[in-house]
């Protein structure tokens, strides 16, 4: 393996496979995007029908699994994608990063500010990119151990299943309010902005739907229930999987000082990792399978994550540098390996992750 | 011929049901209108948005043709005269430009029709009359514009066109009444003026000449300025002697407008004239003055400076982001001008764009909405 890198070069030919992609991008784009809202949109519509019936356990599962795809759809293929801009250049006013707003607790304008600019700049950046562990869970040696992370592997869970709200809470940086890190004014607004939000979509799902079936009050509440939970679980994983499997590499901010952009796509390159699978898998996770793509080229539509990966992985093996991809059993198994060993003290030199930050280091 | 309009308080209260119900029905669409579900079912069913559907492209002359759209619910019945801007998906990417509708309202069903004339290197115009196919869908706005007809109909009309500018007045025209000239319903005394290079560009030739035959009060002068030079506005009191009893409409090149306006001694308000926007300007990506629109404060850009500094260091309150051009944090809606992409030396632009203004430069002279 050769010692250094030549970051700037490996730099140049990312610069050019997003340029290529760029001059490329035309109807075929557009009918994607656009074929899989119309699809999500007849999805949800067709899984809210169906629990009108749901008396009957096959209509209940039916609509329930049908709700549940859609909502996975609208927050990962649809939602996360708009909202970083990646169809901005269709300059359609409907489907614009300014203009969606999704099937989710947190209110875009928030979750733009802290995906868009601080998690995709300062991605796996300790101190500096906050969806390291959520502020909540230890998920880098480098962070110091509290026994408040012995339970991790529990509240990890709670995670997972109630995941839209973490992230809308996670959102307004509470845990800098103590510290006059956060204006509470700034604070409490963004707060009512939530709870604005969250009302809206509670009424949705649990009052005027349920009310609407009448007799299948019950068990429509339930169905709605079990689609936001699905949603939620399979967020959390996709994501967790994209940034926290042991082989992800996290980063100093003295690392990241002046910063070449070079440098900036070796960090993203070796903060994230992606999930092999088919295409079914890829447009499920809104394409967060192939989160090292997004992260090199966040604002490109995730439609060409699939084409370029190939690409991408023979520059990484060309240049020396790795490129972490594994099964969704394999990358979620080794997130879970992660959490339960940084819930316990330790260990004080992290020698096997001590290998990429240490080549990024040599290289930058 | 039939009103279309509906009358007002009958119209107000559906409207006033309607907006009750569609605000209702938000509860569970939420966070999504339910025209965006509408949306996914039929292209015209929204109505909260208008929209066309494109049923026949009928070519009028060589370089120009018809494009017959059935109107979605989302539409307002228009004035004849008035004009629409079109949104059309060329390669992908949405474009707008102003058309005059060329119909009259309740034209064969309520079918609408816009006539487009392709201009040289016309990305738009190119794509409307060559390849356009029926089953397109067209975005549109709102009927706007006051270069209409007025009500009651003055005795005397003059129609002052050339080119393309004869659609909004086409619209007029088929919706005169057509009786006896004169009478009560009758055709008012109607004089049309019309340039064109030669018989074969005159766009709606063969009906315009069938409809002078056959309309008592319409009186046609076609002017083929290829044989027989451009009009010149001295020259209209010898084809319209009461010239000055006239009520004139006036539709056309840029520099044609200016000569009648020029030339028109009578009272102002009975000359109408209706400019069709500017295309965007060429820009050189060389730089330019930057005007923020909102906050009224201008500075000079080079071409290679982000508009983002540019903004930042004439004091205006700009929304910015990564700096990088990932994070969308620095949008901001161009007013005019073109810029260029520092990212790939792209220059591109249209008024109403949201651009990210970190990894933008001006191209030429630009104007934000801040």
């Amino acid at each position: 393996m050769p010692t250094t890198v030549d970051v700037e070069a490996f730099g140049r030919a990312m610069d050019r496979i997003r340029d290529e992609v760029l001059a490329t991008l035309g109807e075929d784009d557009a009918r994607y995007i656009r074929g899989v809202i119309a699809l999500q949109r007849k999805l949800e519509l067709t899984g809210r029908a169906l629990l009108f019936a749901s008396w009957l356990p096959p209509a209940w599962a039916a609509g329930t699994a049908a709700l549940a795809t859609a909502k996975i759809l609208e927050n990962m293929e649809i939602g996360h994608n708009v909202m970083h801009g990646q169809w901005d250049w269709m300059r359609d006013p409907k489907i614009h990063s300014a203009a969606w707003e999704w099937d989710n607790a947190s209110p875009s304008e928030q979750w733009k500010h802290s995906h868009n600019f601080v998690h995709h700049t300062w991605t796996n950046v300790l101190g500096k990119d906050r969806d390291i562990g959520y502020s909540a869970m230890r998920v880098s040696p480098e962070q110091p151990w509290h026994p408040v992370h012995l339970a991790q592997p529990f509240y990890n869970v709670l995670l997972a299943l109630f995941f839209e709200y973490g992230i809308a809470v996670y959102d307004v940086e509470l845990e800098r309010l103590p510290k006059g890190g956060k204006d509470p004014k700034e604070a409490l607004e963004q707060l009512r902005a939530i709870a604005g939000k969250v009302r809206r979509q509670v009424v949705k799902d649990y009052v005027a739907f349920p009310l609407l079936t009448g007799p299948c009050l019950l068990p429509t509440l339930l169905g709605n229930f079990t689609a936001n939970l699905v949603r939620n679980v399979w967020g959390h994983t996709i994501i967790f999987c994209g940034h926290f499997p042991e082989d992800a590499a996290f980063f100093t901010e003295e690392q990241t000082e002046g910063e070449t952009r070079g440098e900036w796509y070796v960090r993203q390159l070796l903060g994230s990792c992606n999930i092999d699978g088919g295409p079914l898998l890829h447009l499920m996770s809104g394409n967060l399978s192939h989160q090292i793509e997004h992260h090199l080229f966040p604002d490109l539509p995730s439609n060409r994550y699939a084409e370029i990966a190939p690409r991408v992985r023979a520059l990484c093996e060309r240049f020396g540098l790795p490129y972490n991809s594994g099964s969704l059993a394999r990358q979620t198994g080794s997130v879970w390996k992660r959490i339960m060993r940084l819930a316990l003290p330790g260990p004080s030199r992290p020698e096997e992750r001590d290998l990429p930050t240490a080549r990024l280091r040599e290289v930058g | 011929m039939t009103t279309p309009y509906t009358t007002v308080p009958e119209a107000a209260s559906r409207r006033g049901v309607r907006a009750r119900l569609a605000r209702a029905a938000r509860w569970l669409t939420t966070p999504l209108d339910p025209d965006d579900y509408l949306g996914s079912l039929n292209a015209l069913w929204p109505a909260g948005e208008p929209r066309g559907r494109v049923e026949a492209v009928l070519p009028e002359t060589p370089d120009a043709a018809t494009l017959v759209i059935r109107p979605g619910r989302g539409w307002v019945p228009h004035r004849p005269g008035q004009w629409v801007r079109v949104g059309v998906d060329v390669d992908g990417v949405r474009h707008r430009r102003a058309y005059s509708l060329s119909s009259p309202p309740g034209h064969h069903g309520g079918l609408l029709t816009i006539t487009v004339k392709e201009v040289p290197d016309g990305l738009v115009s190119r794509h409307l009359v060559r390849r356009t196919e029926p089953g397109t869908i067209l975005h549109l706005s709102r009927p706007e514009g006051e270069f209409v007809l007025p009500d009651p109909l003055p005795p005397k009309l003059l129609f002052l066109t050339a080119g393309s500018g004869i659609t909004p007045v086409m619209a007029m025209l088929r919706g005169l009444p057509t009786g006896r000239a004169g009478g009560a319903g009758g055709t008012p005394d109607v004089v049309l003026v019309h340039s064109a290079p030669a018989p074969e560009n005159v766009i709606f030739g063969a009906e315009l000449r069938s409809l002078a035959a056959r309309v008592p009060g319409l009186r046609l002068y076609e002017r083929h300025t290829r044989s027989e030079g451009r009009l010149r506005p001295e020259e209209l009191p010898e084809l319209c002697p009461d010239l000055l009893e006239r009520d004139i409409w006036v539709c056309g090149p840029a520099a044609m407008l200016e000569e009648v306006t020029a030339y028109w001694t009578g009272p102002a308000d009975r000359l109408r004239v209706e400019r069709f926007l500017p295309a965007a300007q060429v820009a050189d990506g060389a730089g330019g003055p930057v005007r923020f629109t909102r906050s009224g404060r201008e500075a000079d850009a080079d071409g290679g400076t982000p508009l983002l500094v540019v903004g930042e260091e004439a004091g205006v309150l700009m929304p910015s982001g990564c700096r990088m051009g990932i994070c969308r944090g620095c949008l901001v809606r161009l007013s005019s001008g073109r810029i260029r992409d520092l990212r790939t030396g792209r220059i591109h632009g249209e008024a109403g764009d949201l651009v990210q203004t970190c990894v933008s430069a001006a191209a030429g002279p630009v104007e934000i909405e801040l």
